[in-house]
């Protein structure tokens, strides 16, 4: 099935103790889709994100990854936990994420945060997860950086690192965690610069983002969330030009 | 240079069986620490509560009174043990208690204690973002454990386990007491037989501090290959 959906999500759920921080939400993707997740802090839209490849257990509604729903089933407790754990690292394989703040791990180098997974987990032999791992990283523009350890290194070079390492693992979608917020204004541009170098070669993306220009130019589908619910959704000429939402259009009205 | 009055090869043999026990002691300690922080570390409620009552119990008891527990408790626990099989199961069992082995149990037991608080603190140290980034890629338990987890807990716990080294290495002197003929008894014995107590305990004095400068420069060495990739303060 080549059009097949690669992400959907159907109505998610996720209540903290007793706090119901998401109250369904649904997304749909079509390959080559670059979803926007905007929203002031504290509407969920992380949390949303971090449901999708299950570091945080959605309390109700499915995920169907490539056509796979994830399936779930209740602990001793009562709570919703994955029935398959063997199924759940099958589908982060699939959904590579992109950290707010990086997160690579420390005490490897570049190349073998890069191989890592590619190797343990895809299992492909190391001569050839080298090779991607070197093409990735010259189309990220840190080819020179490869046996840099990431403390050695500034944060937009981390950060386009994180990228190479999400492309390694070829997934059907990059997840995007707020990935230039944590970084210094200078450094910004040049991550958001290889992102838009992703979207323009059709990869899928979902994006948590507070770069409105990046929400505007660069997808396809805006979604905003205002507490746990999707405000405003639609392409960004729609959600930007035009958003039927009054809190959506506080959103976007300047602050000073 | 330094006549030992033949008892040299007496005490070389001492020192061997001073360093065997030292390293067994340390493997047990390692392995019942891992086991300990593992547990300390776990959703179950049991095996917080056996490990906290492990390490208090441990702590809180002195080196020396472990050890009279142990090889004298220890035996009488076997007879009782033997005495019982035999009666009800006409079975012919017995083993001795030799000072090696409960040497080895005691600090193995003891050290595991400290270790536990080693490793947990180490463990608790590492950085959620690096486990949630293996997660994320789809890793094992056990993968994400052993190359992210282990890996980056031993930058913390290695100076924890490099001055638990050294004091066990100490506490091995202790076994002296329950009979065990390492380099100390020999030298102890010695000292009274010829009343040379500085000729023969100062040499032993040398090669424990030896045995601990070798270490401490061993430990330094694993230290900065585990802490490859971190900027080093100062």
């Amino acid at each position: 099935m080549a059009d097949q959906a690669p992400l959907i999500c159907k109505d998610i759920h996720k209540t903290f103790a007793e706090l119901e921080v998401l109250k369904g939400i649904s997304l749909e993707t079509r390959k080559g889709d670059v979803v926007s997740l905007i929203g002031s802090s504290g509407s969920g839209k992380s949390t949303f994100l971090r449901c999708i490849n299950l570091l945080e257990t959605p309390t109700s509604g499915d995920i169907i990854v490539h056509g796979d729903p994830i399936r779930f089933t209740t602990n001793r407790k009562g709570e919703r936990i994955p029935a398959d754990n063997k199924q759940v690292e099958l589908i982060r394989a699939k959904l590579s994420m992109v950290f707010q703040g990086f997160n690579l791990w420390s005490h490897m180098t570049v190349l073998e945060n890069i191989i890592e997974a590619p190797i343990n987990v895809l299992k492909i032999p190391k001569k050839e997860a080298i090779e991607r791992a070197e093409a990735y990283l010259n189309k990220v523009g840190i080819y020179e950086r490869k046996d840099y350890y990431p403390a050695q290194m500034s944060g937009g070079q981390q950060q386009r690192a994180a990228i190479a390492r999400a492309l390694a693992m070829e997934p059907e979608v990059m997840l995007f965690d707020e990935p230039t917020s944590a970084l210094d204004p200078e450094l910004v541009g040049e991550v958001l610069k290889v992102m838009q170098s992703l979207a323009e070669e059709g990869r899928t993306m979902i994006v948590v983002t507070h770069e409105m220009a990046f929400a505007k130019d660069v997808s396809t589908q805006v979604l905003f969330l205002h507490q746990g619910v999707i405000e405003e959704q639609g392409t960004p000429q729609k959600v930007f030009d035009n958003p039927d939402s009054e809190r959506m259009k506080q959103f976007l009205a300047p602050k000073f | 240079m330094f006549d030992l009055k033949g008892y040299g090869p007496e005490l070389l043999s001492g020192a061997v069986v001073t360093i065997e026990l030292a390293f067994l002691s340390l493997a047990l300690a390692l392995v019942l620490g891992l086991i300990g922080a593992a547990a300390k570390l776990s959703n179950s409620r049991v095996a917080v509560g056996v490990a906290t009552t492990y390490t208090t119990l441990i702590r809180g008891v002195p080196d020396l009174v472990m050890m009279l527990l142990f090889y004298y408790g220890g035996q009488v626990c076997v007879n009782m043990l033997s005495d019982y099989i035999w009666d009800t199961y006409e079975v012919d069992f017995f083993f001795q208690f030799n000072p090696f082995i409960s040497g080895v149990i005691t600090i193995g037991l003891i050290f595991g204690a400290y270790m536990t608080e080693t490793f947990r603190g180490a463990f608790l140290a590492v950085e959620t973002g690096q486990i949630e980034a293996a997660r994320a890629y789809g890793f094992s338990t056990w993968h994400t454990f052993r190359r992210v987890m282990v890996p980056q807990m031993l930058r913390h716990a290695l100076p924890g386990i490099g001055n638990n080294w050294q004091v066990l290495l100490k506490t091995t002197a202790l076994v002296s007491i329950i009979g065990l003929t390492d380099m100390v008894r020999v030298a102890e014995e010695a000292a009274k037989a010829e009343r040379m107590p500085f000729h023969f305990f100062i040499p032993v004095a040398f090669v424990y501090l030896a045995l601990t400068a070798g270490s401490e420069l061993f430990i330094k060495w694993l230290d900065k290959r585990a802490n490859a990739g971190v900027i080093q303060e100062s």
